[in-house]
């Protein structure tokens, strides 16, 4: 019966768009949520107050506040503070995955960066000066010493975070971005197919999502932290 | 943006009640303690079956557990609001769709706390239990879950402060908590979006934040 839903090209061709928006805009969210998680862990461990507190204060606001709100807030709210110009870029450009995109990577990146810190945290002290008595500069030190053991700490719950990011991305559909959730639910609109459309759905949602579950659980025990004995 | 609190600020917190269903934050909160204690048993349940010897009931709640967290809750919200009626036969408003399909996906996650406070309890516990007697279920309901339980309150209040951000999705299918009423107060004005959206905003820092730090004060007295 799914079959039969599947062969009607104009419902593939939804489906197969909405796969490929939800694929692309969790790549690209992980990756930008990524980069700004270590921008952010980083502010957190400045020498200047006024950066830590700003840096805080980024992380507190995006993780009290639920993501559909967030995403309001950039789709509605501060892409109205843009000038003419650059909003009217937006709109030509796919404004609402592109707004999407930035609300999503802030999001991640507040949980990844407090998973970062706590990576960070985990790691002897006599890591960083045993790395400056061999004397690597500071840049060395936090590349090649500090951050692989700190994301080896952190390895499971950045796992989690990736999984939370993959789910996350079906807000888009709240300002109109068409990913794989938005797909089913216009071809339910349109067919009333309700369990066959959500059925294929559910199974390629739960294929990803276990997926990242497998790779977490493979990467934890090929990186596990051996502890002294 | 004062102005817009002191024209639309009522309606935030209540929505059109008493003239109208009562809305707003208020049913923001509504829906999440009704989650909460909806899905409080439910949890037991699976976090019970998930430590269970028998390996079918346990399979069966892990597949149940992970079943549920691989599915983004938009879509869980979905099954229950076109799939719901058809299996029932009946319609629902939508505010009950979404509290099931919260109760469902909830249930998941506090059942993996339940799971890992029993787990978490010494082994001499159950042990003790055993020796004065007492069968498995005696033991479970009279030994484990109480001091399970209680240890897990402080884990259950984050759980709900997950829970009342998530009930902001409830905008899809129409229900009128907060959300939705600046959505509507945003197309009303039409021309000082951020200024909605950064109330609305707050309001939900606001109260995340103060459930969060008494989450914390929580942690602290029963751990110490």
């Amino acid at each position: 019966m799914a079959g039969s839903l599947l062969a009607a090209p104009d419902h593939r061709a939804l489906l197969s768009g909405g796969l490929w928006l939800t694929g692309l805009l969790f790549v690209m969210s992980w990756l930008l949520a990524v980069l700004l998680a270590c921008g952010i862990a980083g502010l957190r461990g400045s020498r200047f107050a006024v950066l830590r507190a700003v840096a805080g204060v980024v992380v507190d606001y995006h993780r009290n506040v639920p993501g559909v709100v967030q995403i309001f807030v950039w789709y509605f709210g501060i892409s109205a503070l843009l000038p003419s110009g650059m909003q009217r870029w937006i709109n030509r450009h796919d404004g609402e995955l592109l707004l999407a995109w930035i609300a999503l990577a802030l999001y991640a990146a507040a949980y990844i960066s407090e998973d970062l810190r706590s990576g960070f945290r985990a790691i002897a002290p006599g890591q960083g000066e045993a790395a400056a008595a061999l004397g690597l500069t500071p840049w060395q030190t936090a590349l090649k010493v500090l951050l692989p053991q700190a994301v080896r700490a952190a390895l499971p719950a950045l796992v989690n975070q990736t999984l939370a990011l993959f789910k996350a991305t079906t807000l888009a559909l709240t300002i109109g971005v068409v990913d794989l959730l938005g797909a089913a639910v216009q071809i339910e609109n349109q067919t009333f197919r309700t369990f066959e459309v959500f059925g294929i759905v559910s199974v390629a949602y739960l294929a990803g999502s276990w997926v990242i579950m497998a790779g977490g659980y493979w990467l934890n025990r090929r990186f596990a932290v051996v502890t002294a004995r | 943006m004062l102005d817009i609190l002191r024209d639309y600020g009522l309606q935030l917190l209540i929505g059109q009640y008493p003239a109208g269903p009562l809305g707003g934050l208020a049913l923001t909160l509504v829906l999440s303690v009704s989650v909460l204690v909806l899905a409080f048993p439910l949890a037991v349940v699976v976090g019970v079956a998930r430590g269970s010897r028998r390996p079918a009931i346990a399979a069966a709640a892990a597949l149940y557990a992970n079943a549920i967290r691989g599915l983004p809750l938009l879509l869980v919200v979905f099954w229950s609001y076109y799939a719901l009626p058809l299996l029932v036969g009946a319609s629902f408003s939508a505010e009950r769709v979404m509290v099931s399909a919260l109760v469902i996906y909830e249930s998941a996650y506090l059942g993996e706390i339940v799971r890992a406070g029993i787990a978490a309890l010494p082994a001499g516990q159950a042990e003790a239990a055993h020796s004065l007697g007492l069968g498995r279920w005696a033991t479970l309901r009279k030994v484990l879950l109480p001091q399970a339980l209680y240890n897990m309150i402080p884990s259950f209040l984050s759980q709900f402060i997950v829970v009342l951000k998530n009930t902001s999705v409830a905008y899809v299918i129409g229900v009128n908590e907060v959300t939705n009423q600046a959505y509507q107060i945003n197309s009303q004005l039409l021309s000082r979006p951020f200024e909605v959206f950064a109330i609305l905003a707050a309001i939900y820092f606001a109260l995340a934040k103060l459930l969060s730090l008494g989450a914390a004060r929580l942690d602290r007295r029963i751990a110490g």
